[in-house]
């Protein structure tokens, strides 16, 4: 755990970058620090590996003082992950993962052997290995900048807006896999965003920061969008939270059955299968849903050039914001529900779907729990 | 060229000091230059006054620091450590500025990346801005190595014998031959010179190459 005891931190200038901050970010949790720009969120951050001394306050880590530790000894025990990677252009992919074990005196072959190992984790080629920095776009750096930082296996990890730089696509695909490490590392992580969405996303705990460096809320991602503290955080976390917020809340819907065919289905059998009804679901090879079809305008079997692709997939065991979005988003009005494995379960109106949201607050607020 | 032939071993011999004269204190500048300009960089409020003196001593003439240094040091007139010392100021006065502009060259997320990572002051330096500073660096010592091989000549006046010596030669008996033959030498020498330091630049810098190759 770390844990943030009243500290300060003034610039020589007189700007009071942080003030009288105090926070734990428990073991094993990614606990995300965020606010609007200026508000000490870096300030914060890089007291903890002690790349900026606090004015008062002390900051511990797992009970020791981390100002009573050498700080080049502190940090080749801290992950650190920043905004442009900071990649060593002058050394190879590897060598610049092999940074941390290297300074804590590894053996070359160990060092190596485990920054491939890491390359793999965090999906990049091993064929990147011999190449330099410059020669890899910005989202393959930023993979590069995680595992240089897992390098020795830290127990702690401080993330400064490291996905900010890379376009949305990459950017979500960077967060998912970050994720997945993550449910297998159980790192103490304090990730730093401006993006409440990416917050979040990630966050298991949120501390929202106001300008001043003052801690405006801390909550879990459910709680903040909930239940905002301040109109300040209310503002930060934005109009749609109740939208949002969705995600977090889980809750059966009952799935209708769904009349479908597989891919390549004659015009025909698509006109009977559909029994009147405007839309079709059309199912790929493993009977995962593909699309959908308009039978009566069909003029050639049912192909994947011709599918709309428009509506989402949402998981059965999922959240109830993916229901309605799949809900909202398909052409015939009813959400695809699948299985963990990709499976059509069946769909649901979004009508039903708003029936479940209601009937899961009223669940929450006359059950008492929040 | 007849008498180019003829005077063959003469001209090795003054080419050889002619290197001499101009290479050592190259090395010698470059490793004053370093720590300099490194506290340039580091100290900012050192950087004007250390650039500016610098940059001074390069404007003194060469002849009065040839003949000025006996002086200062106590050498004889004639003895070839005046020129050596001489031409290491030169290159001193040009490279600190190069070693401190270099330094500044890195970019900041490297440098706090690698003090994340849990370098220290000195061993940053060395592994990560010292190899990153070498582009800037090594186009400065280029110049430098030019330069020297061109001042060198003139210590012929005080009677270091040189390349220049064959000016001086050719001068007093009205005779072109020899000028000749030094200019092209010099100017040899110092392409030389420049191509070997460009090319231990590509060596140091493998990531300067085929960039985005993918
Ligand atoms: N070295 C510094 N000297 C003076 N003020 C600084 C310095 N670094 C940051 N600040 C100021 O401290 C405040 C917090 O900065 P920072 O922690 O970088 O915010 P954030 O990461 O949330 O954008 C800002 O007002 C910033 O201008
Ligand atoms: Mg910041």
């Amino acid at each position: 755990m770390i844990e943030f005891d009243s500290v300060t931190k003034e610039y020589p200038d007189g700007t009071v970058a942080v003030g009288d901050l105090s926070l734990r970010a428990p073991t094993g949790e990614i606990t995300v620090l965020v606010g609007p720009s200026g508000c000490g969120k870096t300030t914060s951050l890089r007291m903890i590996n002690r790349m900026i001394e606090p004015t008062s306050g002390t900051i511990t880590i797992d009970g020791e003082d981390s100002g009573s530790v050498d700080p080049a000894r502190l940090r080749r025990g801290i992950g650190y992950v920043i905004q442009h990677a900071g990649l060593f252009p002058h050394r190879t992919i590897v060598q610049n993962i092999m940074t941390v074990p290297t300074l804590l005196g590894w053996d070359g072959g160990k060092a190596k052997a485990r920054a491939m190992e890491l390359m793999e984790r965090v999906g990049l080629d091993p064929a990147f290995a011999d190449r330099y920095p410059n020669q890899l776009s910005g989202g393959q750096q930023q993979r590069v900048g995680v595992a240089r930082a897992l390098a020795a296996d830290p127990p702690v990890m401080l993330m400064d807006e490291p996905f900010s730089a890379v376009d949305p696509v990459v950017r979500e695909g960077l967060q998912d896999e970050f994720l997945r490490l993550q449910s297998e590392m159980g790192k103490t992580i304090v990730f730093v965003t401006h993006d409440i969405d990416e917050a979040v996303k990630l966050g298991d705990r949120i501390a929202v920061l106001d300008v001043g460096g003052r801690l405006a809320q801390i909550a879990s991602p459910a709680v903040l969008l909930a239940e905002p503290a301040s109109d300040m955080v209310a503002d930060f976390v934005g109009r749609d939270r109740g939208y949002r917020a969705l995600a977090f809340t889980g809750g059966q819907v009952r799935a209708d059955d769904e009349p479908t065919v597989p891919l390549g289905a004659s015009v025909e059998d698509a006109r009977a299968a559909a029994g009147g009804a405007r839309w079709l679901l059309v199912l790929d090879e493993e009977g995962r849903p593909a699309g959908w079809v308009e039978p009566a305008k069909m003029a050639a079997p049912a192909s994947a050039d011709f599918l709309n692709r428009g509506g989402t997939v949402a998981r059965a065991d999922g959240s109830l914001r993916q229901a309605l979005d799949a809900a909202l988003s398909s052409p015939s009005g009813r959400g695809v529900l699948v299985s963990p494995d990709g499976a059509l379960i069946g769909t649901v109106p979004a009508g039903r779907v708003v029936e479940a949201i209601e009937a899961e607050r009223v669940h929450r607020t006359e059950g008492g729990a929040s | 060229m007849t008498w180019f032939l003829s005077h063959l071993d003469d001209v090795g011999v003054f080419l050889a000091w002619h290197v001499y004269l101009s290479a050592v204190p190259l090395v010698l500048g470059l490793a004053i230059a370093l720590p300099l300009g490194y506290l340039a960089r580091r100290y900012r409020w050192l950087y004007p006054p250390l650039i500016l003196g610098t940059g001074l001593l390069y404007t003194i003439p060469s002849l009065a620091i040839f003949i000025l240094l006996p002086l200062l040091l106590g050498t004889q007139i004639l003895d070839p450590i005046n020129v050596l010392v001489a031409m290491t100021v030169y290159t001193i006065a040009l490279l600190v500025r190069t070693v401190a502009d270099g330094l500044a060259a890195v970019p900041d997320e490297v440098l706090l990346s690698a003090t994340a990572m849990g370098y220290k002051r000195f061993s940053r330096l060395l592994r990560v801005e010292l190899p990153l500073a070498v582009p800037v660096i090594a186009a400065g010592l280029r110049v430098a190595a030019v330069s020297n091989v061109s001042i060198v000549s003139v210590a012929a006046i005080i009677g270091v014998s040189q390349l220049g010596s064959l000016f001086t030669d050719g001068f007093a008996r009205a005779f072109l031959a020899p000028i000749v033959v030094g200019i092209v030498a010099c100017v040899l020498l110092a392409l030389a010179l420049d191509l070997l330091i460009l090319a231990a630049g590509r060596a140091l810098t493998p990531w300067l190459r085929n960039r985005r190759a993918s």
